[in-house]
């Protein structure tokens, strides 16, 4: 591949990559990311792959990262020329056959698509392709449009644009929507200030969690002085429950390079870095294979589009510790060392990684950037709610029916998130909370289903929007639990430099322990409050200073079961084991046995058709007699 | 952090193969003098050993002209490190928010259970590890373990002895 140099080159890339996204035959697309090929993707693709093979037909087959509907994953698009494009969902390699033969006999009948789409949405572009000249066929009518699924209906995809539309092994199909034309108009067309104006003017904020305007950011980096500038991505997304990022560098890592090249040249950057989990193979493979395919476009290394700007950029891998996904430590564990923060009146942005000046964004940031430069400020401010312009990525997990990743404008109603994009709680159970921004946010109880999620408000009402994680829990969640979950998560995670967050959570965890295990004592609560206000005032970084949300949290909204634990012994959603017991139902136990043959303690005994019964002192409440039992016939509480 | 257990006495001649040992040594060699080369040889170096104990540590340290205690506290402060031989099979039981309140703690204990070994073990016939982690991103899964790379999806209690007896 020669580089490119000028817009001519640009649109000759652009070409390619249109005729392979919207090709001249047809086209199956297998959903690759992460969530696609825990669910079995991989083999539907070598089912594909060999079917084609076998029947030896035309046809291309391609991988594209996460349209974001896990839970109807493996996800398979067929694309026929001039016909709508086909997503079938839940497929299985004995499911291929099947869908084969429907392509070759261009009908659908059997095996139905989830839903269809006419036309592709070029953002960047501001543009809609069609897929299909002239009206839907008969025969596809009745396959819902993307735009009618109640998943897909109120979102809106900024950041995660091209994931599960492009190929994210292909450049060319990224330079197709539009990509790294942005870079081209801002290397161009505009001066550093002006890319920092547009950036401040559209409202961006860092989407890692801490809400800061990112203009100003870089504007402040901008000014700071020193020779060697750096410009770092945060892709250690450590949140549990939360996988947007992971997202966006699987399915479209040329938003996250192209963001970094503009904003390197706004700042006077000439080296960055991507810091990514190492749980993450596949993003920092396909990171990696696109950082390779920009340097050889020269997008990439000295002398960029021919402009005279050099910046290059190297994958910097996490090792497993969540306080990596802090700025300041992750700067330090990008100097090879154990990564501890520091404190903060230090700011990185003069004084960062090899104490250089360094612009820190989240991987969901960067990704936004080329859409602001190619559509302009306004476009994007006037998306989403007062001071809180765009869109927000969430993972929407857990008590749901509808499992995935979602992208909403800002100031979306948390009710339109579960119940119409989430499609409710499932088993007809009742909502209890949702507790958004990972272990340093809070839980929303269903008193404020109504709120407004933004930074602030989110903020306002004991929570925060964090990097973008949505844990829905119904009745039969424990919220001591929960709490105590994510305190002993920050116990484990705490890097113990200071006194507040190495002493002060462990005591937290013993505490929450204590209260779960049946152990808890008048004042205990009392104790949890007063110590959490400590640790918020002592901690030297964010883990430390927002350790104590999930405890203040549900201790404001959900005080009744704190007091149900301590003074009652009593876990009232029957999750707490020190504080239920299981035993069998005399009026409907049959006597089947099975249970009694899958307990792992082998505690239950009963002779054949007649009820059985539980050895306390044996059982360890696990819950795979009641699970087992066909005749509801186990009791907890 | 919890502070990982290294055997000191170890003999890393019986342990290691010469060639692994032959590796290391180049990684060292290609890296030495790189800033902020310490985790990438760390990471390398576990990719060809598949553990690290404290004679390997040392020869690190030596090699990248690094105070071992600096050596020592990266590989005791992240957990993607091991100082311990691993099994045949690391079990990593997803420990995520998402897994958690769809019941992962309950697949745990029986794990556990079954396996007789606590988090972070290996069982005295080498054949499994136990990993707790948080979040594999496999929400839509939820609860889920993975054995080596293969997923094991919406597990139930009662399925876990069938789980465990497909390997071996």
């Amino acid at each position: 591949m020669s580089k490119i140099n000028t817009l001519e080159d640009l649109n000759k890339a652009a070409k390619r990559g249109l005729e392979s996204i919207i090709p001249s035959k047809t086209k199956v697309m297998v959903g690759m990311a992460t969530s696609g090929i825990a669910s079995g993707a991989q083999e539907v693709y070598n089912a594909l792959a060999e079917e084609i093979k076998k029947r030896k037909l035309d046809i291309i087959l391609s991988k594209t990262g996460a349209m974001g509907m896990d839970c109807i994953e493996p996800l398979v698009d067929v694309l026929q020329p001039n016909k709508p494009r086909l997503a079938y969902s839940k497929v299985t390699a004995k499911k291929v056959p099947e869908i084969i033969d429907q392509i070759v006999k261009g009908a659908v009948n059997g095996n139905k698509p989830a839903y269809r789409m006419d036309e592709e949405e070029f953002i960047c572009l501001n543009e809609n392709k069609p897929y299909l000249k002239g009206p839907v066929p008969k025969d596809l009518e009745g396959i819902p449009k993307i735009g009618d699924v109640s998943f897909y209906k109120k979102q809106m995809k900024l950041a995660t644009r091209n994931c599960g539309m492009i190929n994210y092994e292909s450049i060319d199909e990224y330079i197709a929507k539009g990509g790294y034309f942005s870079l081209l108009k801002a290397l161009t067309k505009m001066q550093p200030d002006e890319i920092i104006d547009e950036v401040i003017a559209s409202g961006l904020r860092g989407r890692g969690g801490g809400g800061f305007q990112a203009g100003i950011k870089w504007q402040t980096c901008r000014r700071a002085h020193g020779d060697i500038k750096y410009v770092i991505c945060n892709g250690d997304e450590g949140d549990p429950g939360a996988y947007m990022d992971r997202s966006v560098m699987e399915g479209d890592p040329h938003s996250v390079i192209e963001g970094m090249i503009i904003g390197a040249y706004a700042i006077g950057s000439s080296q960055g870095f991507i810091y990514v989990r190492n749980e993450y193979p596949l993003a920092v493979a396909n990171l990696q294979r696109a950082l390779d395919q920009a340097r050889e476009y020269g997008l990439l290394g000295k002398n960029i589009l021919n402009t005279g700007f050099d910046f290059d950029l190297k994958i910097g891998k996490g090792a497993g510790a969540f306080v990596c996904g802090e700025s300041t430590a992750l700067m330090t564990s990008l100097e090879g060392k154990a990564g501890e923060p520091r404190a903060k009146y230090i700011h990185t942005v003069e004084h960062g990684l090899w104490d250089r000046p360094s612009n820190l964004n989240n991987v969901e940031t960067w990704a936004n950037v080329p859409a602001i430069i190619s559509r302009g400020a306004k476009w994007f401010s006037s998306i989403g709610c007062k001071n809180n312009s765009g869109t927000k990525v969430f993972c929407l997990v857990g008590k749901i029916n509808n499992i995935g990743m979602v992208e909403v404008p800002m100031g979306i109603p948390l009710k339109e998130i579960i119940y119409e994009i989430g499609g409710g709680i499932p088993g007809g159970k009742k909502y209890k909370a949702v507790q958004t921004g990972g272990p340093s946010g809070g839980c929303l109880p269903d008193s404020l289903i109504d709120i407004s999620v933004d930074f602030d408000s989110l903020w306002d009402a004991g929570s925060m929007m964090g990097s973008g994680g949505m844990i829905v829990m119904d009745e039969t969640t424990c919220m001591v639990d929960i709490a105590r979950y994510f305190i002993d998560f920050l116990e484990f995670e705490s890097c113990g430099k200071c006194v507040p967050c190495r002493e002060g959570v462990y005591r937290m965890n013993e505490i929450l322990n204590d209260i779960c295990d049946g152990k808890g004592k008048a004042g205990d609560v009392e104790l949890l409050e007063s110590m959490s206000q400590g640790i918020v005032d002592g901690a030297l970084c964010a883990l430390g200073s927002t350790a104590a949300n999930p405890v203040l949290s549900t201790l404001k909204y959900f005080r009744d079961e704190y007091v149900a634990h301590v003074r009652d012994k009593k876990c009232p959603a029957g999750v707490c084991k020190a504080l239920i017991r299981f035993s069998v139902s005399d009026e409907k136990c049959t006597g089947c046995g099975v249970c009694l043959k899958k307990c792992p303690t082998e505690c239950i005994s009963g002779e054949k058709k007649k009820t059985h019964v539980i050895d306390q002192t044996k059982c360890i409440k696990c819950g795979v007699c009641k699970e087992s039992c066909k005749f509801d016939a186990i009791i907890v509480e | 952090m919890k502070a990982k257990a290294g055997n000191v006495d170890i003999d890393i001649s019986k342990e290691f193969t010469p060639e692994q040992l032959k590796k290391l040594d180049e990684i060292i060699a290609k890296n030495k003098d790189k800033a902020g080369a310490l985790i990438p040889v760390l990471e390398q170096a576990q990719g060809v050993l598949e553990f690290l104990p404290m004679p390997i540590l040392k020869i690190i340290a030596s090699g990248l002209n690094l105070p071992l205690s600096r050596v020592y506290g990266v590989v005791t402060f992240y957990s993607f490190f091991t100082m311990t031989p691993r099994g045949k099979h690391t079990m990593r039981v997803c420990l995520g928010t998402a897994c958690y309140v769809r019941g992962g703690k309950a697949i745990n204990d029986i794990i556990k259970k079954e396996l007789k070994v606590e988090e972070g073990e290996t069982t005295p016939d080498r054949l499994f590890t136990l990993e707790t982690v948080r979040c594999v991103g496999a929400c839509g899964l939820g609860p889920v373990i993975f054995v080596g790379e293969n997923v094991h999806g919406r597990l139930k209690p009662a399925k876990v002895k069938d789980v465990i007896s497909q390997y071996n």
